[in-house]
């Protein structure tokens, strides 16, 4: 098959849309849509790692910060939410054998995060809107720097993609506790209470055990999803309390910005931020390791219940720990300071690294093991988080953020390794372990491929981070420009990691298109004539 | 004299061994997972160990920061700390209002820095010439920013906000701001 036919028919034309079920075709839509925002977010942060080196002569600093804005909010909604959530509303009832509550709900979560996304990312475009993902009052309502009407289409983007979010949190309980047409009573507490780890909590005190009625990966994605709707009320009240900033300059009135007090809307806000960043991606990612190990060994998770109670303890952590982002705010309390910032925080060490070890123990029991795609990114997502974790923990002490706060340090060892290396690559994992099943048996175009994927991806992720960290080290700021090459070193070498994570992007999305091929792609969004009910197609 | 330079070389060095053997341990895992095994999985007693180091080395690295980084104690306690030297400084429409066009202290002394913003929030962060950070701190806007510093080292320092206040931010430096004196 010459490559213009596979191209076009995909790989040895095994991929066939007209074969998947709705929900197959509407999972395999999300993954799409995040795979294009994920291409969005890497050509960003390549903009600003070039512009890192020498400001660039077209891009002028406000629209460099309209980037920065938007580049995280594109990652991590655009294509980490609708990879994540996408997976999940297939998941969560593959997994508890029923189908998924709302099929119509799920098909407005993927029409809202999509849609959101490009509406605050076309709004930043435009107006430049560049408050960043932190909006400290009052700069998002600083209205000499910035358009009141850019930023109130850029707060209703956002506020869609809420809404999307608000609509899966439902969507995943419902499913979990609902009873489907024809089935028998479903007990909708007793699921609900092993879901969220209730029942594992009273089994501790109990002699005669209760069965779990949740499998594990579920009960992960449960206790994430709890995290989604306490972050969606957050984001979605503080846009209103922008908005009507907003709106009262378009009408011409000047609110009062001290109404607001900045330091208590730091905390609000940090709190509800936090449980993205702190909370749902690593319970979700626990989850998913879980997932992972056990469909890749083919063997029980290793210390299933200490993993099912490390979760629930995960989630009051996410609650409790937002105080780290303000070690170097001297208002805020210093019992606060100790307590969440430093105490509180050093158990995400302990709970990350119970989910590394367990990972890995459950794969270390079916050895040996082929060196498959799923198992290889799985490696380099777990090792992302092995890195990227303790650097947040090194800033998040009282002695350590006075010289560490800001800098490059934080974004790049901790949030870029974190991000890029640990989170993406898990995805990946997941995304090569589900190809297959999503895609009634297509078949990988090119193992090469996938193999220079991994490798571009897992250097250049670990080298960013790690020249960012370096030049961090040496006082270089985050969210600032410096016109004078001052850390020229680091972010030359910073850039040419970067371009290596381009690489590693380019060769998979060319290896999927070439797999599916653009028949296939496009059937993805032709109308599936099959039960909607099914996940799967039935077995002939 | 402990100074930020010498903690950060140190925390340099611990990641970096850090970074190197977990890099080497997965890689490791990684090879091995694809030879047989033994048949035996991994032992409780292991991961026992495991969840028990983790546990100290969480709670051990604020403990030991806390003893040998010198800015710590004082920091937490900084309302009762009794200073040489006070620096009231104000930020508005990005810009640094400092008291004097220089601010002069000696090496050795207890400065306290008390900045306060008029508008946004920005940072407040000294720097050496080789543009390394000496420290910073947060200016919350309606609230009372402070920070004790000693410095150890004799020399012209800048400051520089460490918080993005919006585009205009970018150049809210005031290059040789502080010059600290040989202690006599």
């Amino acid at each position: 098959m010459s490559i213009l036919r596979t191209m076009i028919d995909g790989e040895q034309g095994l991929f066939k849309p007209k074969t998947l079920t709705p929900m197959q075709k509407l999972t395999l839509k999300f993954v799409v849509v995040g795979l294009v925002y994920f291409a969005f977010a890497v050509i960003e942060g390549m903009i600003m790692r070039i512009f890192e080196v020498h400001p660039i002569p077209f891009i002028k600093s406000n629209q460099f910060f309209a980037i920065m804005t938007a580049h995280p909010l594109v990652g991590i909604f655009g294509s980490s939410y609708s990879i994540v959530f996408g997976a999940f509303l297939f998941l969560v009832p593959f997994l508890m054998k029923k189908p998924l509550w709302s099929f119509k709900l799920a098909t407005w979560t993927f029409w809202l995060l999509a849609v959101g996304t490009i509406v605050f990312w076309g709004a930043g475009f435009v107006s430049h809107y560049a408050p960043l993902y932190t909006l400290y009052w009052p700069l998002p309502a600083d209205f000499s720097q910035f358009s009141a009407l850019g930023g109130a289409v850029f707060i209703l983007g956002i506020a869609l993609v809420m809404l999307g979010s608000v609509f899966f949190v439902i969507n995943v309980f419902k499913t979990i506790t609902y009873t489907p047409k024809g089935w028998d009573k479903q007990p909708g507490g007793a699921l609900l209470a092993s879901a969220l780890g209730w029942t594992g909590l009273k089994n501790l005190f109990r002699k005669k055990k209760e069965e779990h009625l949740v499998p594990l990966p579920v009960a992960a994605v449960a206790r994430g999803t709890v995290d989604v709707a306490f972050n969606s009320g957050v984001i979605l009240f503080t846009g209103v309390l922008i908005l009507v900033y907003m709106v009262g300059s378009l009408l011409g009135f000047d609110l009062r910005r001290t109404a607001i007090d900045a330091l208590l809307y730091k905390n609000w806000f940090w709190w509800g931020l936090d449980l993205v960043a702190d909370g749902l991606v690593l319970i979700f990612v626990a989850g998913t390791w879980y997932l992972l190990a056990t469909m890749i060994s083919g063997k029980a998770l290793f210390m299933q219940n200490i993993a099912r109670a490390a979760l629930l303890v995960e989630l009051v952590v996410s609650w409790t720990v937002w105080s780290h982002h303000l070690l170097s705010d001297q208002a805020q309390p210093a019992v606060l300071k100790v307590v969440s910032g430093e105490m509180v925080t050093a158990f995400e060490l302990i709970t990350q690294g119970l989910a590394f070890f367990i990972t890995l123990a459950t794969l270390w029991s079916a050895r040996p093991l082929k060196m498959s795609n799923e198992l290889k990114f799985l490696l380099g997502g777990l090792l992302g988080f092995a890195l990227g974790v303790p650097a947040g923990i090194i800033q998040a002490d009282v002695g350590l953020n006075r010289i560490l706060h800001n800098t490059q340090w934080v974004v790049g060892p901790h949030v870029h390794v974190a991000v890029l290396v640990g989170l993406t690559m898990t995805l990946y994992a997941a995304i090569y372990l589900l190809f297959p099943i999503l895609t009634n048996g297509a078949k990988l175009y090119s193992q090469k491929l996938a193999n220079i994927h991994f490798w571009a991806h897992l250097t250049g992720g670990i080298g960013m981070g790690a020249f960012m960290g370096m030049a961090g080290l040496k006082g270089m700021l985050r969210r600032t420009i410096y016109f004078n090459g001052e850390f020229n070193i680091y972010m030359i070498l910073a850039a040419l990691c970067g371009g290596l994570i381009v690489v590693g992007f380019l060769c998979f999305f060319f290896n999927i298109v070439m797999s599916v091929g653009l028949k296939g792609v496009l059937g993805l969004f032709a109308k599936s004539t099959l039960d909607k009910d099914r996940l799967l197609p039935a077995q002939e | 004299m402990v100074d930020s330079t010498l903690v950060l070389f140190g925390q340099t060095l611990a990641y970096t061994f850090y970074a190197i053997a977990m890099i080497l341990v997965v890689g490791w895992v990684a090879w091995r997972l694809t030879k047989p095994g033994k048949g035996g999985g991994v032992k409780p007693a292991v991961f026992f160990t495991f969840v028990a180091f983790l546990t100290v080395l969480g709670v051990s690295l604020h403990l030991i920061t806390l003893k040998t980084i010198p800015w710590v104690e004082p920091d937490l306690h900084r309302a009762s700390v009794q200073v040489d030297r006070v620096f009231e400084i104000r930020v508005a429409d990005h810009e640094f209002r400092l008291p004097e066009a220089r601010l002069v202290v000696k090496v050795g002394e207890k400065v306290r820095f008390v900045v306060t913003s008029d508008d946004l929030t920005y940072g407040f962060g000294v720097f050496r010439p080789d543009h390394t950070m000496v420290f910073q701190m947060q200016v919350v806007p309606g609230h009372t920013n402070d920070v004790i510093w000693q410095f150890t080292k004799p020399g012209l320092y800048t400051i520089r906000s460490t918080e993005y206040s919006g585009p205009k931010g970018i150049h809210m430096v005031v290059p040789d701001a502080i010059e600290v004196l040989e202690a006599k």
